[in-house]
């Protein structure tokens, strides 16, 4: 017992005000945010494309709408997504999962004159199941989810063209057939219509942006505030020392699957309701696009960190990509540079932010 | 000592195969003492820990928990009876803030049904005062763990196992990635944790780091017990070469003797010397 009086007095702390926070400047604070290259970067990409707008309505509501439009579609999507890679996981067959429950819904609505509730239902549900599939491969195998998921991304991409060539007299769109269909104004209402229409916009804003901002929403206090949340950032960050602790692994990663999947079946549903007729391959592709706003929003590819406002954010700046090149006149294969551009300086700077802000003390 | 050990394993065995893992192992642990079980490599310290905190039950031998037996069926069983292991990857995410690891997988809640919800306000203040208790200097416990020292880290998860109730801490090699300076720091809050009435299994293959600390040592080698002592009973040069295994270090520092000509061939860098 020689050191016991040395032991116990020599790691109190400093009396008086809490002297050592002042260590943590506010800058760094700041950086700690990993949304905060997001939000610079929407906020350069805006005014960038108010400077290059050939047709004076990068600025108008009619612009806000177009882009925003876009990002929300996007973006239903890259929260989700982004969550998934906070969890350590990636969802390839998230884009076509959007057309394949578009599909769905449009085949049992319009072919099948299902009530359209019914229909939403059925779709959800199938979506989920994927999901569910998805991550119960992924955690049993202990498969990198890249290729389970690539895997399932070939499944639903044949079916949804193989499947309705099969059942659509050899066509690859679904629209709607025979004179009613029993919900679908109700269902319409709710995913696929528009609000504030005025003289400036006659259209309105699609509900699909109402949408983005619940989902959003959600995801933040889910993320941040829950103990749910908690545990998408341990089994992202070290999934050995979460299990460690008592977290459920394996649960929580594949209610992150199913989570994507169903987010998969609302952008189906909506754009379905919207369109009143679904095509085949559509989405095939935009997963790179909710991995890239995701990645852009400060999510790290390995897991373990990221931020909800920073997918969404990245979603807008994709959104606005799209519309931006439009109206500054440029060819929209320049979208695509564009974008990689964008991944490019957003992964550069996230780099930063985040080494400042986790930067190892020795 | 007369009272009842919190924790008392005698003449523990473990076989794997053909493999004699452990043979015949006894320890006692009292509250407010550290016992510290010292081994080289491969002298089954692991696999002790494992019988010790639940991961799998010994072969032979009899587990006492406050006198009474016990048979653990996992380590989270062990932990509801007080006993906490906090191993050498310490179960912390290196990326996630100190208050978040604080409370990982035992968050606290408030609100009902489904806006159910980690009461972060509580999480955070609850982190401050355990770390402030226990005099851990960390400036902001919004930092990333992984932004902490070797030490801190330490500190940290043995504050956490005895904010969760453990009175019997167990701490697998806590010292040994660390520099003198860390290594100083965690043994404090091994004196700490005495101080605090809680019993402590140091597991160490440092015997510079077991002697000031510990009430109890037990030296494994191969599998077997070379000896469990009171402080009393030894002093710290012999339990330096009970651990080196005596005979053998002479062999070697012999071996290595070489005339001073050559060794100046190869001069030593104060900076890069452990």
């Amino acid at each position: 017992m020689t050191t016991q009086s040395t032991g116990v007095t020599a790691g109190v702390p400093p009396a008086g005000p809490d002297e050592r926070l002042t260590r943590t400047s506010g800058l760094t604070r700041a950086l700690r945010r990993p949304a905060l290259g997001a939000l610079i970067g929407a906020i350069a990409v805006f005014v960038l494309f108010a400077i290059t707008d050939q047709q004076g309505l990068w600025l108008t509501q009619t612009g806000f709408q177009s882009w925003s439009q876009q990002a929300a579609f996007f973006g239903i999507m890259a929260v989700p997504v982004g969550l998934l890679m906070i969890g350590g996981e990636f969802d390839l067959s998230a884009g076509g999962m959007t057309g394949f429950t578009a599909i769905i819904t449009a085949l049992l609505v319009g072919q099948l004159h299902w009530n359209a509730w019914a229909a939403i239902v059925v779709t959800f549900a199938v979506a989920g199941l994927l999901g569910l599939l998805n991550g119960y491969v992924v955690v049993k195998s202990k498969l990198p989810s890249f290729i389970v998921t690539l895997a399932t991304y070939f499944l639903i991409r044949g079916l949804s063209i193989g499947g309705v060539l099969l059942v659509n007299h050899g066509s690859t769109s679904v629209g709607l057939t025979g004179p009613t269909h029993p919900g679908l104004t109700s269902a319409k209402a709710v995913f696929g219509s528009s609000f504030l229409k005025s003289s400036a916009l006659p259209n309105g804003y699609q509900t699909a942006i109402l949408w983005f901002i619940a989902v959003t929403i959600v995801a933040v206090w889910v993320l941040g505030r829950t103990t749910y949340g908690n545990w998408i950032f341990a089994v992202g960050g070290d999934q050995d020392a979460a299990r460690n602790v008592g977290v459920p692994v394996a649960r929580t990663k594949i209610s992150l699957f199913v989570t994507t999947s169903t987010a998969a079946a609302l952008v189906g549903v909506i754009s379905f309701t919207q369109a009143s007729n679904a095509v085949s391959e559509q989405g095939v592709g935009n997963e790179f696009y909710y991995i890239i706003a995701a990645v852009v929003g400060g999510c790290l590819l390995t897991g373990g960190y990221g931020s909800v406002v920073g997918a969404a954010l990245g979603a807008c700046i994709i959104g606005m990509a799209f519309q931006g090149v439009i109206y500054s006149g440029w060819d929209s294969s320049w979208d695509f540079t564009f974008l990689g551009v964008i991944l490019f300086l957003a992964v550069g700077v996230n780099t930063l932010i985040y080494r400042r802000a986790t930067k190892a003390r020795r | 000592m007369t009272e009842t050990p919190l924790l008392e394993v005698r003449e523990i065995s473990k076989f794997f195969g053909s493999v004699n893992a452990l043979r015949d192992i006894s320890l006692t642990v009292h509250p407010g003492q550290v016992t510290c079980v010292l081994g080289d490599n491969g002298a089954g310290k692991s696999t002790l820990i494992k019988i010790l905190s639940g991961v799998f039950p010994p072969d032979r031998g009899e587990f006492l928990v406050g006198g009474e037996p016990i048979r653990f069926t996992s380590p989270r069983d062990a932990r509801s009876h007080g006993i906490s292991t906090v191993y050498q990857d310490l179960a912390m995410v290196p990326l996630m803030s100190i208050w978040r690891n604080f409370f990982l997988g035992s968050e606290p809640t408030k609100g009902w049904g489904p806006f159910r919800r980690f009461d972060v306000a509580r999480a955070k203040e609850l982190t401050s005062r355990e770390l402030g208790a226990m005099g851990i200097d960390v400036r902001d416990p919004d930092q990333a763990v992984g932004t902490l020292s070797g030490g801190e880290r330490q500190s940290v998860a043995i504050a956490r196992a005895i904010h969760f109730g453990a009175r019997l801490l167990i701490l697998d090699e806590p010292t040994s990635a660390l520099g003198v300076k860390q290594a100083g720091v965690v043994l404090r809050r091994i004196v700490q944790a005495r101080e605090l009435g809680l019993g402590v299994i140091f597991i160490t293959h440092n015997p510079h780091h077991a002697y000031p600390v510990g009430d109890r040592f037990v030296v494994l080698k191969r599998g077997r017990s070379l000896g469990n002592y009171a402080k009393a009973e030894l002093d710290r040069d012999e339990l330096v070469r009970l651990m080196a295994g005596g005979a053998e270090l002479d062999e070697l520092s012999h071996e290595f003797e070489r005339p001073p000509a050559e060794l100046a061939e190869y001069p030593v860098d104060p900076a890069e010397a452990p």
